[in-house]
């Protein structure tokens, strides 16, 4: 392999006898370290202390502080109000999610191009923004809000608008997740399957759904992970009802003014744990992915 | 061709477009009721308030300098994660050690924490009581509570965009370019500013685009970090929260939609620049 | 003597595994000189290292009497030109021939001039403004050679040049170098796997195989005069007969083919015959002595391969333009007589590649 192609240096080599070789190697060190040295020490300040920060803060005194979080100030119905709503939406985005990225590959109209441009928008806009928009669409006082409450459906500061906000932000992870997987998978495939006789659905399921599999799990858990973190367009739409509308985000909001950093320190480890060893896992199976397709 | 032949084509091919037609209709009835309709409703609620609103509320000095400061912070959270993001993707896509996989994970960890998380971060090790927190108050340093956090907070939130985006475009393209250009003489540095950067050019733009809607959006750490001092340290999401806190709904609104139409102009950049990326790997 | 290009001992490992054994060889002023080999056999990776873009495990490069090995690539001043061409995809034509000049801050003026000479000698000057992605892998190839040469290397290093290009682009591109080289007279590297492509090209051969130099020679030593079994075997078509050395030929059942003088009485041998040096003679009616079967015929064009079983089995393949073809047939029983052979030791044939199956195109 050799030292990697932007890391050699060009300047001239001159001394002979004195070891030639040893200089040029010494100064290809130089460089190659001071590459790696500069982007190491950027990451290391900039996320892995304050990650590291986070854990002996939480953790410094044992389990206390958790088990405080969790029993006593509402940290439990938090946490399992934020997974089950997170699992909701990872459930219902990866179904239409998948439906989602199977139109706007596979089929062609009018329109394709702004429907793909739709789908990013949870991408540019500011989560609070979100938040500000179901709000003004929701709210009590809003056209379908009010419509909704007259009915007795309540959105804004209830579950339901937690659950609109999440798949809002949620979607395009899903979405632009599986679309490369299925660009992947020829359409000839499903040619072949079709003049063998199988139904639309059955080569779907049985041609496309094996081969797209580890993408729409990959968008789920990155859509989970995503749910579990939300903040700005959540802190808009619930109420902070514990156990009702109080999820784990907010939570630790409340912990701090509360002036209980190690409490907080201690249930933000769990919940980022979590979501760490959920990207970690989707980044495998997106990397085993393409190097079959390679 | 028999008249069973032709009732048969016909049928199958009018399913086939119930299937492509009622799968669309779905796609497009989902996108439009998640996505769309919201968008509508904040259009709405903004007009709704009347011409005054808009003007009294983008008059204000704490609203102007609540732009100015997301402005500020953006730009140089773009700029260093931008340049620190190019070295970082250079020595993962191009440099063989171990522990690699090690650092892509920690270049990947600020999207899996929470901004609330990552505000407890700033606040554990510049807070009262924090890691840094002595150096800094003896030499009169104001990190936490102040502008200097917000920044680094916002820094942090946005470290995978740049990375994510450019190591697979260089993966992509390989080194025989690069190896040329050193036959032909060019240093390291030659190399990377005439062929290299040139290359990347396309997936570095989509991922400055995607870090300054991240950046300019970014909202929980801030909102730890910052002592929502009106006029000093409120950014423009800051700002919308606090109205909707003191129920200034209008001029709430009005910031949000203004945010809103900003991101959709990014967007437009983004969408640009993922398609020229895109096209530029085919080659 | 100083020699463009000396390569003494060079090795190379990655990690466990040798890519490079002990390759030793001299490219005289001028020449062309083909390192000939099948994938896998550490070609590539000798031109890199001449290059200097792998660093040799040990050994030496010598360049013009200055020993090289670990100058940069930028400090070698080596003309190089990639199996996929490597062009910079967001340069045009002119720019990217004009790279290597630029690099080295020469003058607008001089750039231009330089640029304009070589367009003119790969003839693509109306194309001096197009992107690469706008030419053909012809065309592609001509300009990394125009950029490979434009600030006049000392030498000029080729990978692989044609492997990415289809038969006949390849066959026109591998006179047009030739000519080219007869104009210039750089002295050139080439790494190749075609055989065809060496034997017309180089003035000298250098026959790799699983990291080590079978053979150095010219085309004719290399054809006529294969040093080792492997080079026997891989260069030009041959039938190996399995027999025993016996009075100086080596014989296998009632058959015998001379050219073994150099190997021990009684030992086994291999012998690698090549098909345009079998006679066959039809029975006419008699039964010749020396018989074998015709198993297959096989025309192309104006000549036939002819596939023969000899009395003990072993499989014999012949070459006749089609006007000799008189009395041989599927079936009949010929006269075969083998002129001449290669004959090596038999254990020194366990490494050869395997030969392709009877009847099949070379």
């Amino acid at each position: 392999m050799g030292t990697p192609t932007l890391l050699r240096p060009s300047v001239p080599s001159s001394r002979k006898g004195a070891g030639p070789r040893a200089a040029v190697v010494a100064r290809a060190a130089a460089t190659r370290w001071g590459l790696r040295g500069t982007a190491l020490l950027y990451l290391g300040l900039l996320v892995a202390l304050p990650t590291v920060a986070v854990v002996t803060r939480g953790f410094g005194s044992g389990l206390v502080a958790l088990r405080d979080a969790l029993t006593t100030l509402g940290g439990r119905q938090a946490l399992i109000l934020t997974i089950e709503l997170a699992g909701l939406t990872a459930g219902i985005n990866v179904v239409f999610g998948t439906v989602l990225a199977y139109v706007m590959t596979r089929y062609r109209f009018a329109g394709r191009k702004l429907l793909s441009t739709i789908v990013d928008i949870p991408f540019a806009i500011p989560t609070l923004v979100t938040g500000v928009m179901l709000r003004a669409l929701y709210g009590p006082n809003a056209p379908v809000g009010g419509f909704l409450l007259r009915h007795g459906i309540h959105v804004i500061f209830a579950q339901a608008g937690i659950l609109l906000a999440l798949l809002f932000v949620t979607l395009p992870l899903v979405v632009r997740t599986v679309q490369p997987v299925l660009l992947e998978l020829d359409e000839t495939e499903e040619e072949a399957a079709r003049v063998l006789g199988a139904s639309r659905w059955v080569t779907f399921r049985k041609v496309v759904l094996p081969r797209i599999r580890s993408g729409i799990v990959a968008g789920g858990l990155l859509a989970f992970a995503r749910a579990l973190g939300e903040f700005g367009a959540v802190v808009m739409v619930a109420g902070n009802l514990i156990g009702k509308t109080l999820t784990a985000p907010v939570f630790i909001t409340e912990l701090l003014s509360q002036q209980k950093p190690d409490q907080a320190a201690a249930f933000a480890t769990i919940l980022f744990g979590l979501s760490f060893v959920l990207v970690l896992v989707t980044e495998r199976l997106v990397r085993v992915k393409h190097r079959e397709a390679a | 061709m028999s008249a069973a032949l032709r009732e048969a084509r016909l049928s199958s091919s009018i399913r086939r477009r119930l299937v492509h037609g009622g799968l669309s209709a779905a796609a497009v009835l989902y996108v439009g009721t998640l996505v769309l309709a919201p968008l509508g409703g904040i259009v709405w609620a903004a007009v709704k308030g009347g011409w005054s609103t808009w003007t009294s509320t983008l008059s204000q000095p704490d609203v102007l300098h609540a732009y100015l400061l997301t402005g500020v912070i953006t730009g140089i959270t773009v700029v260093v994660t931008g340049v620190f993001g190019v070295v970082v993707a250079l020595m993962l896509a191009r440099d063989r050690f171990p522990g690699r996989g090690i650092v892509s994970a920690v270049a990947d960890l600020p999207l899996a924490v929470s901004p609330v998380i990552v505000g407890l971060m700033a606040v554990l090790l510049f807070g009262n009581g924090g890691w840094f927190e002595p150096w800094f108050t003896a030499h009169g340093v104001q990190i936490i509570y102040a502008v200097p956090s917000m920044v680094l907070v916002t820094i942090f939130i946005s470290i995978p965009f740049v990375v994510r985006e450019i190591v697979p475009v260089l993966q992509e393209l390989g080194v025989s370019e690069e190896e040329a250009a050193r036959t032909l003489g060019a240093s390291s540095f030659q190399t990377f500013f005439r062929v290299t950067l040139k290359n990347i050019r396309w997936g570095l733009l989509y991922g400055i685009a995607l870090s300054t809607a991240r950046a300019m959006g970014e909202i929980g750490a801030v909102l730890i970090v910052s002592s929502l001092i009106q006029g000093r340290t409120e950014t423009a999401p800051l700002y919308i929260y606090r109205a909707f806190e003191q129920n200034q709904d209008p001029a709430g609104y009005v910031v949000a939609v203004t945010l809103a139409l900003v991101s959709i102009v990014l967007l437009a950049a983004i969408e640009i620049f993922k398609r020229r990326e895109e096209k530029g790997l085919q080659t | 003597m100083a020699t463009p290009i000396r390569v003494e001992s060079l090795w190379k490992r990655f990690g466990e595994f040798e890519a490079v054994k002990d390759v030793t060889f001299t490219a005289e002023e001028g020449s062309i000189t083909a390192l000939l080999g099948p994938s896998g056999s550490g070609k590539s990776t000798v031109l890199r290292m001449i290059a200097g873009l792998e660093e040799p495990t040990s050994g030496q490069i010598w360049m013009e009497g200055e020993e090289h090995t670990f100058k940069t690539v930028q400090e070698r001043r080596v003309g190089f030109v990639f199996q996929h061409y490597a062009l910079f995809r967001h340069m045009t034509v002119d720019q990217n021939i004009a790279f290597g000049l630029s690099v080295r801050k020469a003058s607008k003026q001089e750039q231009r001039e330089r640029v304009d000479e070589l367009l003119e000698l790969v003839q693509l000057a109306p194309f001096r403004d197009r992107y690469p992605d706008q030419l053909s892998g012809g065309q592609r190839q001509r300009v990394a050679l125009a950029r490979a040469l434009a600030p006049r290397p000392k030498v000029l290093l080729l990978d692989e040049p044609f492997g990415a290009l289809d038969a006949r682009v390849r066959q026109e591109l591998r006179r047009w170098l030739d000519d080219l080289h007869r104009e210039l007279g750089v002295t050139s590297l080439l790494v190749t796997h075609d055989q065809d492509e060496a034997l017309e090209l180089a003035n000298t051969i250098v026959v790799m195989h699983e990291g080590r130099v079978e053979q150095v020679g010219s085309p004719s030593e290399i054809y006529n005069e294969p040093a080792t079994p492997f080079v026997a075997g891989f260069v030009g078509s041959s039938s190996v007969l399995h027999g025993n050395v016996i009075d100086g030929c080596v014989q296998f059942g009632e058959h015998r083919v001379p050219g073994a003088d150099h190997l021990t009485e009684g030992e086994a041998a291999s012998a690698y015959v090549r098909p345009h040096d079998v006679q066959v003679s039809a029975a006419n009616g008699g039964v010749p002595e020396a018989a074998a079967t015709v198993e297959r015929i096989v025309t192309l064009g104006w000549l036939s391969r002819v596939a023969l079983r000899l009395g003990d089995g072993q499989v014999l393949m012949a070459e006749l333009p089609n006007r000799e073809l008189e009395g041989i047939e599927l079936g009949a029983r010929v006269g075969v007589d083998m002129r001449n052979a290669r004959a090596f030791d038999a254990r020194d044939v366990a490494s050869a590649p395997d030969l392709p199956e009877v009847g099949e195109a070379q």
